[in-house]
């Protein structure tokens, strides 16, 4: 099959679906390539970059080229005109915003195409190779902390200098999901103090781990079960709102990074909030585009406040550093086209059965499949859920007076024994046998663990002195019993002298190190 | 000073050597002193019986060729015992120890029906029946102890399926044939003459009925209980030739039949301690009975890896931890695991193996194949004294171990082998699992470890897999 490469069509964008390196695994699934021509320009990655690959399989062509392929892979949702361009039975892979945009699933379905959502991949471990909303979130959290560096008036690192004491910049990211991680590990890289808050308390132990703070609030929280982080209660908008400005008037930077899918980003700053910030302080808004998590914040702008605070309100964080989230982007359609192509043979198959093919697709042969039934993803403490499983009594351990019973029980069984035996003799061995049972147990009881193979095979050795009782037996006139006894040695000899013998091979090959 | 005499004080001084040489093999430094001792103690024990039995056999017609006879039996037992000690592979040692339990079963059965032919020569009716009595248990302990390391035999070396056999009411044939086993005993002591063919028939069906009740108690035993098997048909040889010191009134026998029997059944007790099960439902064949819950539970991904990139892991890391199990025995990887150690501490890693007591089919086993490997011991720990260190390892190799390894038996209480003390290498940060499929343990338990976020997985067989990585290493 020929998958098409299409140079974007939206305003500003400089991303592209593929770079020379995915189109080479691409090839490597049994895919031709055909690549709009000035596609990766802005990614650098020109078309010489594809000229140079297998030209068997890769070429670089025109927009009617591209769109006539039997598989379309682009990053935005294709617009009405790119729509009309696809040829019936065409299969589009791109982000589509399935819940947000009816019309868009509407018209694919008009088109009789097959539409698979990368934006739409289920949030399951396995899917995660697939996930382009964490890959282009990673990259937009970095490029927050550079846009936010590139606009403090002083350094993030704190130093003492012979010019003086520099304090280090203060922090304050809201939200730990992919984005807001990344934006914590870049800002404590280079330096700053950095506190973070979720409103998942679970996630404290991830932002921990990436170096910053994590700010409690007391408060009850309903576990997140598919991964998203749900809109908090008016109790608990309450209870984080009084937090939010505390730490927002002590920092120096803010990144804020709270979505809920599928509805406007949750309003965190309030205007009395950010006017009470200090005078040079940077807001990033990563949820601009859904109308912003701070008040003031202009999708796609820069504002100054009148206190001096600057609100960016980039829209296009990923997009800002497109080589490296093309890159990502394309090796994800990779990963996603491995799981559609099990076979390597250039043919895409979809397989309903798996929740993650089921979810992506959104229009399969002109036919509306969203939305698909619901994953429940384990973020969730799983055993809350699963049905309570029989726990086993531990068992308890025997009391010291049983054990004192059992003992004195077997004394006095002992007794009995010897009380009844007849005769001097079997009074004897009883005697014997019980004080070799002791020894027995005493001498094996102090035995190192990696000793136990060759203690094993000694006590076999060495239970083979049967060998001595069939000897015994040996002076008779009867001749079968004297068959027995012969049987009876040759089997116990084997015993005794194989016995030691393995063992002695064993024991020789113990060395201490040096 | 009679001969007579001399042997029996050569008998005290044969029980003392053989008590000598089990402490002796409580250590590594007196491992092998014991040895010797325990040689030194047969030697006294079958020079002192020879001499006495030559000395004492003047009565007998053929005298000269029933003597050549015995020591041609003695001869060629040697010769085959020690044939077989030398070409045994290491990893088939379980193997051939529970067929050399089956030997000294088969001969006690052997004595106790010459005890039963020769009759007895005592004249008080009740010595008669405590003869008669002797007789049957001793051919009943060795016949289960025959039958039993048999299975037990096959079942290691692969021959039988290792799954356990679930005849309805298994418990009612173990405790049915024990009943049967006391009524036949019984009736057998109560006979007043023994020299008859019904007498014979008696013990005849006493026979086959232990010869069944061996096979089936260790028939019903799963393969993954094998270590714990083995060491209790240790302990039943020893009782077995307890039973015939008190048929012949040989104290040697007894001492010697009592330190195994007992030593053997301590230490299956404390592998039983070891997997958390209970020793009397080991014995009784009563594992795997408990099913676990819906196995159908979604663990997520494994992710796999390659041994190329194993090798960078391991290069990288201060200190790595190796958990052997059965598979490395089974594929014969210690060599190459001794190679990568090698390389490992040349480049200043610090490498350490930490055993589980219940790895490999054998206890021990995993130590003695490590040894064969010139691994020196000192690295090699137990359980106990590297699951706290495992925090701060860097890389935990898994190298054909899952049950001993799976979270499962500390965290989820319906897992069947919950409450197992297991090594928690799940608590390093890289954790490599080599294994053949992701098919389940002996117990039939999934394990989680292997859909852990810092476990990776590395397909194939063992031996192969790690010296692709002591070539990446180069």
């Amino acid at each position: 099959m020929l998958i098409g490469i299409p140079r974007e069509s939206k305003q500003g964008e400089t991303l592209v679906a593929a770079t020379a390196k995915t189109v080479t695994q691409l090839t490597n699934l049994g895919y031709d390539v055909i690549v709009e021509s000035g596609a990766g320009d802005l990614a650098d990655q020109p078309d010489s970059a594809f000229t140079g690959l297998d030209d068997a399989k890769v070429r670089v062509g025109t927009t009617q080229e591209v769109w006539a392929a039997d598989v379309v892979v682009k990053v935005n949702a294709p617009s009405d005109e790119e729509i009309g361009r696809l040829r019936k039975g065409a299969t589009i892979i791109s982000m589509m915003a399935p819940g947000r945009s009816p019309e868009l699933l509407e018209k694919l379905q008009a088109q009789g195409v097959t539409a698979l959502a990368m934006d739409a991949v289920p949030r399951i471990s396995r899917a995660q190779s697939m996930d382009v909303l964490s890959s282009m979130a990673n990259v937009a959290g970095y490029r927050a902390v550079v846009e936010a560096a590139h606009e403090f008036g002083r350094m993030f690192t704190g130093q003492v200098t012979a010019a003086g004491k520099i304090p280090p910049a203060r922090v304050f990211v809201v939200g730990a999901g992919v984005a807001g991680l990344a934006a914590i590990g870049a800002a404590s890289a280079m330096g700053a103090v950095v506190r973070a808050f979720d409103v998942r308390p679970e996630v404290a132990e991830q932002v921990e781990s990436m170096g910053a703070q994590f700010v409690h609030v007391d408060m009850e929280q309903e576990v997140s079960s598919d991964g998203y982080a749900k809109e908090m209660s008016a109790a608990q908008v309450a209870a984080t709102a009084a937090m939010y400005d505390e730490e927002a008037r002590a920092a120096d930077i803010v990144i804020t990074t709270a979505l809920i899918p599928g509805r406007p980003a949750p309003s965190l700053l309030t205007a009395e909030t950010v006017a009470g910030m200090r005078n040079g302080s940077v807001i990033v808004d990563m949820a601009a585009a859904n109308g912003g998590n701070a008040a003031g914040t202009v999708a796609d702008q820069k504002v100054v406040t009148a206190n001096g605070v600057t609100i960016l309100g980039y829209t296009d964080l990923a997009g800002r550093l497109a080589a490296q989230t093309s890159q990502l982007y394309g090796t994800n359609i990779v990963n996603l086209l491995k799981l559609l192509t099990p076979e390597k043979d250039g043919q895409l198959g979809l397989d309903f059965d798996d929740v993650v093919q089921r979810g992506i697709t959104v229009v399969h042969n002109g036919e509306g499949m969203w939305p698909p039934p619901a994953v429940t993803v384990s973020a969730a403490p799983a055993a809350a859920a699963a049905a309570p499983a029989p726990v086993k009594e531990p068992k308890a351990p025997m009391a010291a007076g049983t054990k004192v019973g059992l003992v004195l029980g077997g004394i006095g069984l002992f007794w009995l024994v010897n009380a009844l035996a007849p005769t001097d003799e079997l009074r004897r061995h009883f005697t014997v046998l019980m004080l070799s049972i002791v020894i027995g147990y005493y001498v094996i009881g102090k035995v190192a663990h990696a000793l136990h193979t060759p203690l094993m095979s000694v006590t076999n050795a060495i239970s083979g002195v049967v060998v001595v009782g069939a000897l015994l037996q040996v002076p008779s006139n009867d001749n079968l019993v004297l068959g027995l006894s012969l049987v009876a040695i040759l089997l116990a000899s084997i015993n005794v002298f194989g016995g030691f013998a393995v063992t002695r091979r064993m024991l020789s090959m113990f060395s201490k190190g040096a | 000073m009679d001969i007579l005499s001399i042997t029996g004080a050569a008998y005290i001084v044969a029980a003392l050597l053989f008590i000598l040489s089990l402490a002796g093999l409580s250590k590594h430094e007196s491992a092998k002193n014991g040895l010797t001792f325990g040689i030194v103690g047969m030697a006294v024990a079958l020079v002192a019986t020879v001499a006495a039995v030559i000395d004492g056999s003047d009565f007998v017609d053929n005298r000269g060729l029933v003597i050549a006879l015995m020591l041609a039996a003695v001869a060629v037992g040697a010769a085959i015992g020690l044939w077989r000690a030398k070409i045994v592979e290491m990893t088939g040692m379980p193997e051939l120890i529970a067929m050399l339990h089956s030997f000294v079963g088969l001969a006690a059965v052997a004595i106790g029906w010459n005890g039963h032919i020769l009759g007895s020569h005592e004249s008080m009716d009740s010595l008669v029946n405590i003869h008669e009595a002797e007789v049957a248990i001793g051919i009943f302990i060795g016949a289960v102890t025959f039958t039993g390391s048999i299975v037990a035999n096959l079942k290691l070396s692969a021959k039988m399926k290792s799954a356990p056999l679930m005849l309805p009411g298994k418990n009612l044939i173990n405790v049915g044939s024990l009943v049967l086993f006391a009524i036949l005993t019984a009736v057998y002591v109560s006979l007043d003459t023994h020299d008859n063919t019904s007498a014979d028939i008696l013990l005849g069906v006493l026979t086959v009925l232990a010869l069944a009740l061996g096979w089936h108690l260790v028939a019903s035993i799963g393969g993954g209980d094998m270590p714990v098997v083995v060491s209790m048909l240790n302990s039943y040889s020893g009782w077995a030739a307890a039973a015939s010191g008190f048929l012949l009134g040989n104290d040697l026998l007894i001492v010697t039949g009592a330190l195994v029997g007992s030593s053997g059944a301590y230490l299956s007790y404390i592998m039983c301690k070891a997997m958390n099960r209970s020793f009397i439902s080991v014995i009784a064949g009563g594992f795997g009975i408990e099913a676990g819950p819906a196995e159908d539970k979604d663990y997520g991904e494994h992710r796999e890896i390659q041994a190329d990139a194993v090798a960078e892991l391991l290069s990288g890391a201060s200190s790595v931890v190796i958990t052997p199990g059965y598979g490395m025995a089974v594929a014969q990887a210690q060599y190459p695991v001794a190679d990568l150690t090698a390389k490992l501490r040349a480049k200043g890693v610090d490498v350490r193996f930490g055993i589980h007591p219940v790895a490999g089919r054998l206890p021990g086993h995993m130590n003695v194949l490590l040894a064969e490997a010139k691994l020196p011991y000192d690295i090699v720990l137990e359980m106990d004294e590297i699951n706290d260190d495992f925090g701060d390892t860097d890389v935990v190799l898994v190298i054909g171990a899952n049950d001993t390894v799976n979270p499962a038996a500390s965290e989820d209480p319906s897992s069947p082998i919950a409450g197992m003390p297991v090594l928690e290498v799940w608590n390093a940060k890289d954790v490599i699992v080599f294994k053949r499929s992701m098919a389940a343990g002996y117990a039939g338990v999934q394990n989680p470890l292997f859909f852990r976020e810092n476990s990776q997985m590395l397909f194939g067989d063992a031996k192969d897999r790690v010296e692709d990585i002591v070539k990446a290493l180069g």
